[in-house]
């Protein structure tokens, strides 16, 4: 039996490991005019500052924040550059992990570690770009983790189970950073063209891929969570059960 | 016995399919950055450019990932027990 288990658990690393180009919904270098990425530049930074505030603070009286940070950050970076192929659209595209982010740390390290995930990403695999680093932040770290956090936030203190809650957050934040990445996109490219047409056809775009992957993306949060929920309370006790009873593990 | 070899046929059924799957979607089955992204922009006349940094050219890649894998590395080493127990600080009590 064990044997089996130890074959099984071979094959699937030997699926996970096969090397795949990945892709990326990220706004790509040179797209947007330089004078709107400089706008989401700007609209980005209080939020990263503010983040970067939070992790000096939680850090000076918690010394396990900034390993903790850190993983959640490599979390974050690897579910972001992971491809799922959507075969209802024949497309590829990836959940964000923003909204996970969140609740474990809640929403203002959630742009910090999506700041570092797509900084690194940007620079050393062609996902989204330098210049357009703003904009993916605002939508990915900025929206993705603030909405998933209040949308996990709200369901709790409406009496949802934190694992509902979580899928909610998930489901949510990933949808609302596609939103924002078409407004985005339509106030960079518009040109003389109308604004609302222009961002309502590319948010229409986006559905066929981001309908399901917006399902995925809830069940990885709320399995995290609910694993989290299982094996290391403390650290769900931290941001997402605060105030709640805690089970000891 | 029969049971395991049925499973392992069947895992290498599905790891054939699954194989040609991912290979021929990543071929066919191109990213939202590019059906969506890069097709609405290359419409109003914004078409993406080359990375800045070309991390494709030569090993550079590897080597990028070698460096960060070593200093990722150094790091974990050295808050190896932050990580793992939760350091205390000096002036705290046990």
């Amino acid at each position: 039996m064990k044997r089996t288990h130890n074959l099984i658990g071979a094959a699937l690393a030997a699926l996970i490991l096969l090397p795949t180009p990945a892709h990326a919904m990220h706004i790509s270098e040179g797209i947007l005019p330089l004078s709107w990425a400089l706008v989401w530049f700007a609209a980005s930074a209080p939020f990263l500052a503010l983040g970067l505030r939070t992790l000096a603070k939680r850090s000076a009286s918690d010394l396990s924040s900034k390993p903790l940070t850190g993983m959640v950050a490599a979390v974050v970076f690897i579910i972001s550059c992971m491809p799922v192929p959507v075969p209802t659209a024949g497309t590829c595209s990836h959940p964000c992990g923003t909204g996970l982010a969140a609740v474990i740390l809640g929403p203002t390290l959630g742009v910090v570690v999506a700041a570092v995930a797509l900084l690194i990403q940007a620079l050393f695999l062609s996902h989204g770009g330098l210049t357009t680093w703003g904009a993916n932040l605002f939508a990915m770290g900025v929206v993705g983790s603030f909405t998933g956090f209040f949308v996990f936030r709200l369901l709790r203190a409406c009496g949802a189970g934190p694992v509902v809650a979580a899928f909610a957050a998930g489901l949510i934040s990933d949808w609302a950073t596609y939103a924002t990445t078409s407004l985005i996109l339509a106030a960079g490219i518009r040109g003389t063209s109308p604004f609302w047409p222009l961002a309502g056809k590319i948010a229409l775009a986006f559905v066929p891929t981001q309908l399901p992957l917006g399902i995925i993306e809830g069940a990885i949060t709320a399995g995290m969570v609910s694993l989290l929920r299982r094996k290391r309370p403390d650290l769900l006790a931290r941001i997402a059960l605060k105030g709640l009873e805690v089970r000891e593990p | 016995m029969k049971r395991t070899v049925l499973i392992l046929l069947g895992l290498a059924l599905l790891a054939v399919s699954f194989d040609e799957g991912v290979i021929h979607a990543a071929e066919q089955w191109q990213g939202v950055d590019e059906t969506v992204v890069g097709k609405f922009a290359r419409e109003h006349g914004h078409a993406a450019k080359k990375a800045l940094i070309d991390t494709g050219e030569g090993d550079l890649q590897l080597f990028v990932f070698l460096m960060a894998g070593v200093v990722g590395g150094f790091a974990a080493g050295y808050c190896w027990r932050a990580l793992l127990d939760g350091k205390k600080r000096k002036d705290e009590k046990p």
